[in-house]
């Protein structure tokens, strides 16, 4: 039996620093989201909404946030948290009542308002707090987190600078025909290279920005999608998968791996394994795929996910970017729709701003960007405290 | 470097003295070691250990991937100095133990003098001064010079309190 829904409608609120309440953003999308699938939001008997822990208690409970906003209609509310998958588990929640014959119509909605700068985590002492101690007593920023990666890439597979700053040139590319990308400009590559060091050898062209920004998608059954004729995509997968036991890739926001002194690793890495769970559940395979729309934090990041979505064996990344292969129209186009490297995160919308996109390739719709005759797209970001996202959306 | 006042800046992660150590716990079931310390219920999904004993990490490992913080990182983080130094962070396998461990990298040491799979040793050094004016420690991994690595006989010349690097602290 098969497990897809139908994604009838997506919808997002252009990203930028807009400085405006998530909840505007969240509902702008929503009702882009509704309008685009043809139904009215009394039609609705679901909203999942995407916490966000940065905007008080309409935070914490953003589905009833959304719903309010939206006018309560008597739908049943959830939210979810799963840092930078949160997107992903809120299509998950919405996915299983769906399947589970509990509703026939679910709107998921992420949205946030970031602050400027680093992520830094809350005030106060918290020496049990891992989030607050790698800050406090290492002084160790997303970036450098993302920075071990990086310089893993040059010292094991000689991934140079212009490699990494070759993905930001082709996510730039990308994103300047994208009307929701808050970086609509071409960036050279010396301009990369010649940006400031953050954290060795990432430069400030490497790493993403946070934003403002807001996105949602509406799935229904798929008996309800044919009876109302609603043209309908199938949501594939959605892997939510955690790490297995020893995780041995230094993670944010942890001081350490698992220790391998009783148990081997795994063969899939944590990384690795979110995509294989997406590919195991939609019943395809990294080749059946035309698009992929992956976490790029950073720009080698990205390059690490061509690998953790067997685009390529471990160390052949930068042959691809190199080849332009994840160009648009090259081999499998990678962040078509210019990534966060054009977008900036939105944490709670990010995930679910890539099905958007994944939803507007398939539709062929995806003008300046398109990935022509795309069928199938597979979305992936991983969030802290072990949470796996991997989205696969096919014609 | 650490006087008699210093104090580690966490409490019972690591030991000081002439041979400083990371302190874990060990599971006394299934032999899994873990940093920070575990001590209520062991994280391998197959074992039911609920004993740990107490476990200095080896002091000495290989760099499994480095960086560094070229701008001031946010609060909490203390800064040392005013203008900011910037700072090397090195992540070490230590191989006994199967375990990666962040930390700084030693004062007077930076991304230049590091390559994955180079031998590091584990020193103490200060982190930062607090409201009362008392100096507070932290571990850091100071790069060992090429061949020395790997002997692990005859490093407690090269323990906490480098000449190097005590000129340099002095100096700030
Ligand atoms: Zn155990």
């Amino acid at each position: 039996m098969s497990n897809d829904v139908a994604l009838v409608g997506v919808g997002m609120h252009p990203w930028g620093k807009w400085g405006r309440p998530f909840q505007s953003y969240g509902v702008h999308a929503a009702r882009a989201a509704l309008a685009d699938a043809g139904l009215d939001w009394s039609d609705v008997q679901l909203v999942v909404g995407g916490e966000t822990v940065r905007n008080g208690y309409a935070g914490y409970v953003a589905g009833a946030t959304f719903a309010q906003a939206l006018g309560w209609n008597g739908a049943r509310v959830a939210t979810a948290y799963a840092a930078c998958a949160t997107g992903a588990q809120a299509l998950d929640t919405a996915r299983a009542r769906i399947l589970a014959g509990m509703c026939d119509v679910a709107l998921v909605v992420g949205a946030d308002t970031t602050p400027k700068g680093f992520l830094a985590p809350n005030a106060g002492e918290r020496y049990d707090d891992p989030d607050w101690l790698r800050f406090r007593l290492l002084g160790m920023t997303n970036p450098a987190y993302f920075a071990l990666y990086a310089r893993r890439r040059m010292d094991l597979y000689g991934a140079t600078a212009a490699d990494f700053a070759r993905v930001k040139v082709k996510n730039a590319r990308h994103g300047l025909a994208n009307p929701y990308a808050r970086y609509r400009k071409e960036v050279a590559l010396d301009e990369v290279m010649a940006s400031p060091v953050v954290a060795d050898p990432l430069h400030l062209l490497d790493i993403c920005a946070t934003s403002d920004g807001g996105a949602a998608v509406v799935l229904t059954s798929s008996e309800f999608a044919r009876s109302r004729g609603l043209p309908a995509l199938r949501l594939r997968a959605v892997a939510t998968v955690a790490p297995t036991f020893p995780n041995t890739v230094i993670e944010m926001p942890n001081f350490a791996t698992d220790s391998t002194a009783a148990v081997a690793p795994a063969d899939l890495t944590f990384r690795d394994s979110i995509a294989h769970a997406a590919y195991e559940e939609a019943g395809l395979g990294p080749e059946d795929v035309s698009l992929a729309e992956v976490y790029d934090l950073s720009t080698a990041l990205e390059l690490d996910w061509y690998e953790n979505i067997g685009l390529c064996k471990p160390g052949e990344a930068e042959q691809l970017v190199r080849a332009g292969d994840t160009t648009v129209g090259g081999r499998v186009p990678v962040n078509p729709s210019g990534g966060l490297a054009c977008f900036g995160e939105a944490v709670p919308a990010q995930a679910l701003a890539q099905v958007c996109e994944v939803a507007w390739q398939l539709r062929g719709v995806a003008e300046g960007r398109q990935v022509e005759g795309a069928q199938a797209g597979i979305t992936a970001n991983q969030g802290l405290f072990g949470h796996g996202s991997s989205v696969i959306v096919s014609v | 470097m650490a006087n008699g006042n210093a104090t580690p800046a966490v409490d019972g992660w690591f030991t000081t003295g002439d041979r400083p150590a990371l302190l874990g716990t060990r599971c006394v079931q299934c032999g899994t070691v873990f940093f920070p310390r575990e001590s209520s219920f062991c994280r391998n999904p197959g074992c039911a250990g609920e004993r740990f004993d107490e476990v200095e990490l080896s002091r000495r490992g290989r760099v499994w991937s480095y960086t560094d913080a070229r701008y001031q990182p946010p609060p909490p983080y203390i800064a040392r100095t005013d203008p900011y130094e910037p700072f090397a962070l090195a992540a070490v396998e230590l191989e006994a133990e199967g375990l990666v461990v962040m930390g700084q990298v030693a004062d007077g040491f930076g991304v230049d003098d590091l390559t994955v799979g180079a031998p590091v040793e584990l020193v103490v050094e200060p982190l930062y001064t607090d409201d009362d004016g008392a100096t507070r420690t932290i571990w850091r991994w100071r790069p060992l010079a090429g061949d020395g690595a790997g002997t692990g006989a005859g490093d407690d010349s090269s323990g906490a309190g480098s000449p190097g690097a005590t000129g340099e602290e002095g100096s700030r």
